[in-house]
């Protein structure tokens, strides 16, 4: 690892302050993306703005089918979060799979989210759910959030708060694993909020990244059933090929797993 | 037996300190004055170096010294060398090509390495290799054994013409294909056998002191045979001679193989801490440092094909195999295609005509050599991978197949070399079928097909051959070394033990199971016994371990110690009790004389030994002995592994819903111990059938270089195993034992691949089987 300056910041506007004044910085959160690419040397930020100690920013609050989770909550806080698990499991089921105990105990919704790798499981959900990412400057809807694999549209020096969304009616997550890295090969969000408004996140599988199946949506507004997404085409030419699988492969496994998830979504 | 004899499950000494972090491992030793070495590898699978350029480098903080193979080989350190020697078929010798510790002219691999920064501390180390600037001119690289063969491939070695380093054949050709003339049937495959990463828990690490004032080197390193590497470090590469250098193996996190050998980094510390004339040298790897400097493992390409007679006996065998063995001939390189595969090529079958041809060739990749089995698995997976697909194809019952044709008379000469000396086949198939409720497979099989899933069963008899091995037996066939084992028995006054060991663990638990052979013989707690290890300052010459040789060959060295000591202290006690030395007997830590109440306790007979006031005439005093044994044959543990399967068609997941393994390992010390083997085996095995693979792309590069890219077995990717063993006695050694530490890997991969190809309906199915593959040959068919 090469050298840096670890700071914590007090509040948002402190990070966004710290930031603009840095060489070249980097918030951290749980820093178990981070901190991995800075060992191996990947990565050398000049300043580490710390911002999973600001207060109120691991804090998850549920009211009535009102959800909002601080950008500094961890995967395991989410998994076992008992209100969030009466009106949205789905999405506490998704963290309690992400990686292993420590990833868990460490790692962070904002830091998944604002870093947007194509094979993460949040990003799926944060389409799925309609989710609004709430940051220093602004509030941004999950749609226009993700722009591509490992990119967002955040500023520099603009600090994911917090996520919130409105529980939908029912909501399920399949997730095939990498077998190797565990994260997601594809990983299919299924929610139905009602009023014929069903939305498909997919996650893992596409060389864009994140992205809502508006085909299956389509389908599914009709008939919320497995078999109703039969005709539905998963383009292959969209579709990441490496060592662990082909493209032919990755959009059997979208079809599969987004199959799975409405079966559970049920 | 005795609750801590033999045959008791004794819990492991050794894993007090390892479970609770106080293991001391290579990278947990530090010196006063230590140093760090950082190495510049090579970005490029095959270049020219043109130019390093130090200089920036050497002016960094804490750098003492910047070092290139020009400087390592000026200084007259020797090329590394691979210990076996190989004759082609047409007598001439290997074609090994020139392999400097920091590399002089070419390079050839990514990861070779071109340089070593040595400074103050490992940042500093670290900063500083990143700004030698080296200069290359980027070749051709050439990644796959059969493409290292063809016409205008590009050329790695001057030695080594077509990249070539030996075509070499066993068993007799020409009774093979006369064999094939006479056949009803002939079934026929090519096989692929899947280059491994070893991934030992404990990276590679390195401390080279050096005392100027002595001229003296201590090394210590993370090594299964410090002996052997201080030899290797003497005579050939001229570090410092013998008695000048310390080697000591500290505890040792795992090693496969990967361990046995004497790499660049070793070499490179102890030149480089004299001629920085630091106190001391500190290299680690790091994981992605092992992933592209660690010997590979396996790396075979093979065509067989195998003659059948109208009863479905088996006429004859014939392989003609292409073997990776990476940019540089590594230590024991040349054995593992060779002698520690084909001479296997019988299986547990009576074969009368068996022809194997290897050609061994050079590519730009990692050094592959001895992983977990080395040579045995590519055997086992071949033979076996045979067997089924020849049942299912002259449609018979793969179980009676085998039976039929199975080796039942010993001492049984095969074909190729080996002369197996006692085994049971029958019975650890049986054994196996049974455990594995084999009759109502169709049912479960069913079953899986209304939940739409594909079921399989698969199973695999392996042999293979351990207790390496009688030293003039390997001298003829070209090994550069002896491979007996020494032990030493030092008894203290007080009358505890300690027994120094040429075996080195790193995993298997010797300070266990050897302390059960004291405890065994003299009737003595376990806590009175310690084994000494891995140092060579301590411990008599030894050859280390590798190859499942601690049990049949280092254990049989400590009987033999063992012997010597009992029956001096039986002549001392006969002499203290004024008995004649037939009638004494040691029991539970007594020395009495049979069948009277005349008794001494043991310590008193040691003591009486130190003493020396009361001694049989011409006896020299004290009770310590030592034994070199060779072993006359090599072992063969043999066994029936079944694995059952399902997969998911859909996505090609693949769960094993049982594995069971009946091994016949003979004698057994620990079964505790054994299954812990057999279990870490078959893991691995299970890991190499569905999961690991070392792919690179084109241009050398390895992709599979992190835990993020190289799919290890966790454990819940593993049911829960159903072992068990049968026995039959290996008569070649005194306690009658073969070997357990690498059957699990050797037998399990073809039994997992046997049991997915019987769910999937045909045999088009590369390894691993990951879940891509699995859906790739569903999709595809046959
Ligand atoms: C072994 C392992 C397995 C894993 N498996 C999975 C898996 O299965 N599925 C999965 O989805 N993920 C997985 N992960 C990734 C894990 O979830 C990470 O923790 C997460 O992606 C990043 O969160 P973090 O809090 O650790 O972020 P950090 O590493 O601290 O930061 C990541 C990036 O986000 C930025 N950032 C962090 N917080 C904010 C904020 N509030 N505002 C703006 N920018 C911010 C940082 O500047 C940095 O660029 C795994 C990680 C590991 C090490």
């Amino acid at each position: 690892m090469y050298d840096t300056t670890y700071t914590r910041a007090k509040d948002a506007s402190d990070a966004a302050k710290k930031m603009r004044a840095a060489e070249d910085g980097q918030f951290i959160a749980g820093g178990h993306t981070l901190l991995p690419t800075m060992k191996q040397r990947l990565a050398a930020p000049s300043d580490l703005i710390d911002i999973s100690h600001i207060k109120g920013m691991a804090d998850i609050s549920v009211s009535r089918k009102d959800v909002t989770i601080g950008a500094a909550a961890t995967h395991a806080s989410v998994a076992n979060h008992s209100k969030l698990m009466k009106v949205c499991p789905s999405l506490c089921e998704l963290a309690s799979h992400i990686g292993d105990p420590a990833v868990r105990n460490r790692g962070t919704i904002g830091g998944s989210i604002a870093n947007n790798d194509p094979a993460a499981d949040y990003p799926a959900a944060m389409v799925a759910l309609g989710a609004t990412i709430v940051t220093n400057k602004r509030k941004i809807r999950a749609d226009r959030f993700f722009t591509g694999m490992f990119e967002t549209s955040l500023k520099e020096d603009e600090v994911i708060k917090a996520v919130t969304f409105k529980a939908p009616k029912s909501g399920a997550y399949a997730k095939f694993p990498n077998p190797a890295s565990r994260y997601a090969m594809a990983g299919v969000y299924v929610a139905d909020h009602g009023k014929k408004d069903i939305r498909v996140g997919v996650t893992g599988a596409s060389s864009g990244g994140v992205y809502r199946a508006k085909n299956m949506e389509k389908a599914l507004a009709k008939d919320f059933s497995a078999d109703a997404i039969d005709g539905c085409k998963v383009d292959e030419g969209d579709m990441l090929s490496d060592i662990h699988g082909s493209a032919a492969y990755r959009a059997n496994l979208v079809k599969v797993m987004a199959k799975r998830a409405i079966a559970a979504a049920g | 037996m005795g609750i801590e004899g033999i045959g008791a499950r004794v819990l492991r000494k050794e894993d007090k300190r390892f479970i609770t972090g106080q293991g001391r491992y290579t990278d947990d030793h530090k010196v006063a004055g230590m140093h760090y070495a950082a190495f510049v590898r090579s970005p490029h699978a095959h270049a020219k170096i043109k130019k390093i350029n130090s200089k920036a480098a050497n002016q960094m903080p804490g750098v003492v010294g910047v070092f290139d193979g020009k400087q390592l080989t000026g200084d007259g350190i020797g090329n590394i060398i691979c210990g076996w020697m190989i004759h082609s078929k047409d007598g001439s010798p290997m074609n090994m090509g020139a392999w400097s510790a920091l590399a002089t002219e070419y390079v050839r691999y990514v990861g070779d390495a071109v340089a070593v920064v040595i400074a103050e501390t490992l940042a500093e180390a670290k900063a500083a290799a990143e700004a030698v600037d080296v200069s290359y001119k980027v070749l051709k690289a050439v990644i796959n054994a059969e493409d290292a063969l063809k016409d205008g491939a590009p050329q790695l070695h001057p030695e080594a013409k077509n990249n070539t380093i030996f075509d070499w054949e066993i068993g007799d050709e020409a009774a093979t294909d006369a064999a094939f003339k006479g056949a009803a049937n002939v079934v026929e495959m090519d096989i692929r056998n899947n280059r491994l990463v070893p991934n030992a828990i404990e990276p590679r690490s390195a401390l080279a002191e050096y005392d100027a004032a002595e001229d003296h080197f201590t090394l210590h390193t993370t090594s299964q045979n410090p002996h052997v590497a201080r030899l290797v470090l003497s005579a050939f590469y001229q570090v410092a001679p013998e008695n000048k250098l310390r080697v000591i193996a500290p505890d040792v996190g795992g090693g496969f193989g990967s361990k046995i050998y004497i790499y660049p980094e070793e070499i490179v510390c102890l030149w480089a801490a004299k001629k920085a004339r630091v106190k001391a040298i500190k290299w680690t790897a790091d994981r992605s440092e092992a992933f592209i400097t660690d010997a590979h493992g396996r790396d075979h390409v093979s065509k067989a094909k195998m003659a059948f007679d109208a009863d479905n006996r088996i006429l004859g065998f014939k392989i003609d195999t292409i073997a990776n063995i990476g940019a540089y001939m590594s230590l024991f390189s040349s054995s593992v295609p060779t002698y520690l595969y084909a001479t296997l090529l019988s299986g547990q079958y009576n074969i009368a005509n068996i022809h194997c041809n290897v050609r061994t060739v050079y590519t730009n990749t990692v050094p592959v050599d001895v992983y977990r089995g080395a040579g045995r698995p590519e055997a086992a997976f071949l033979v076996e991978r045979m067997m089924e697909t020849a049942a299912r194809q002259l449609d018979v019952d793969p179980a009676e197949l085998r039976r039929l044709n199975f080796v039942r008379e010993f001492p049984h000469q095969t074909p190729v070399i080996f002369c197996y000396d006692a085994g049971d086949y029958e019975t650890s198939l049986n054994a196996a079928m049974e455990a594995a409720d084999y009759a109502n497979f169709e049912k479960r099989r069913k079953r899986s097909a209304r939940k739409g899933k594909l079921r399989g069963i698969g199973m695999s008899c392996y042999i293979e051959a351990c207790g390496i091995a009688p030293s003039a037996a390997v001298g003829s066939l070209g090994a550069g070394v002896g491979l007996w084992e020494s032990a030493e028995i030092r008894v203290n006054p007080v009358g505890t033990v300690e027994i120094l060991t040429g075996s080195h663990s790193h995993g298997q638990g010797h300070e266990t199971t050897f302390g059960q052979l004291v405890s065994d013989r003299f009737g003595l707690p376990s806590e009175n016994v310690q084994v000494i290890h891995g140092d060579t300052d301590k411990v008599q010459f030894g050859m280390g371990t590798y190859g499942s040789r601690s049990g049949a060959v280092g254990m049989s060295a400590i009987e033999k110690a063992l012997d010597k000591v009992e029956d001096k202290a039986k002549k001392i006690a006969a002499h203290m009790l004024e008995a004649s030395e037939g009638d004494i007997e040691i029991k539970d830590g007594e020395v009495s004389v049979k069948g009277t109440d005349k008794k001494l306790l043991w310590h008193e007979v040691c003591l009486g030994a130190y003493t020396g006031h009361n001694l049989p005439e011409g006896m020299e005093p004290g009770l310590k002995e030592g034994a070199f044994y060779d072993p006359t044959n090599f072992t063969f543990p043999a066994g029936c592994y079944i694995c059952e399967v399902e997969v998911d068609p859909d996505t090609g997941t693949t769960t094993i819903e049982q594995f069971v393994a009946a091994d016949d390992f003979g004698k057994i010390i620990n079964p505790m111990i054994v299954e812990g083997q057999v279990h870490g085996g078959v893991a691995q095995g299970i890991g190499q059938a569905m999961m690991e693979n070392a792919e690179y792309d084109d241009s050398g590069q390895l992709i599979s270089a992190s835990y993020m890219d190289y799919t290890m077995p966790r454990a819940d990717d593993l049911p829960s195993f159903k072992v068990s063993t049968t026995e039959t006695l290996c008569p070649g050694n005194p306690l009658g034992m073969k070997g357990c530490g690498e059957a699990g890997a050797i037998g399990s991969p073809p039994a997992v691949i046997n049991a997915i190809t019987n769910a999937i309906g045909h045999n088009n199915l590369p390894m691993p089987a990951s879940p891509h593959n699995v859906w790739a040959a569903v999709q595809a068919g046959e």
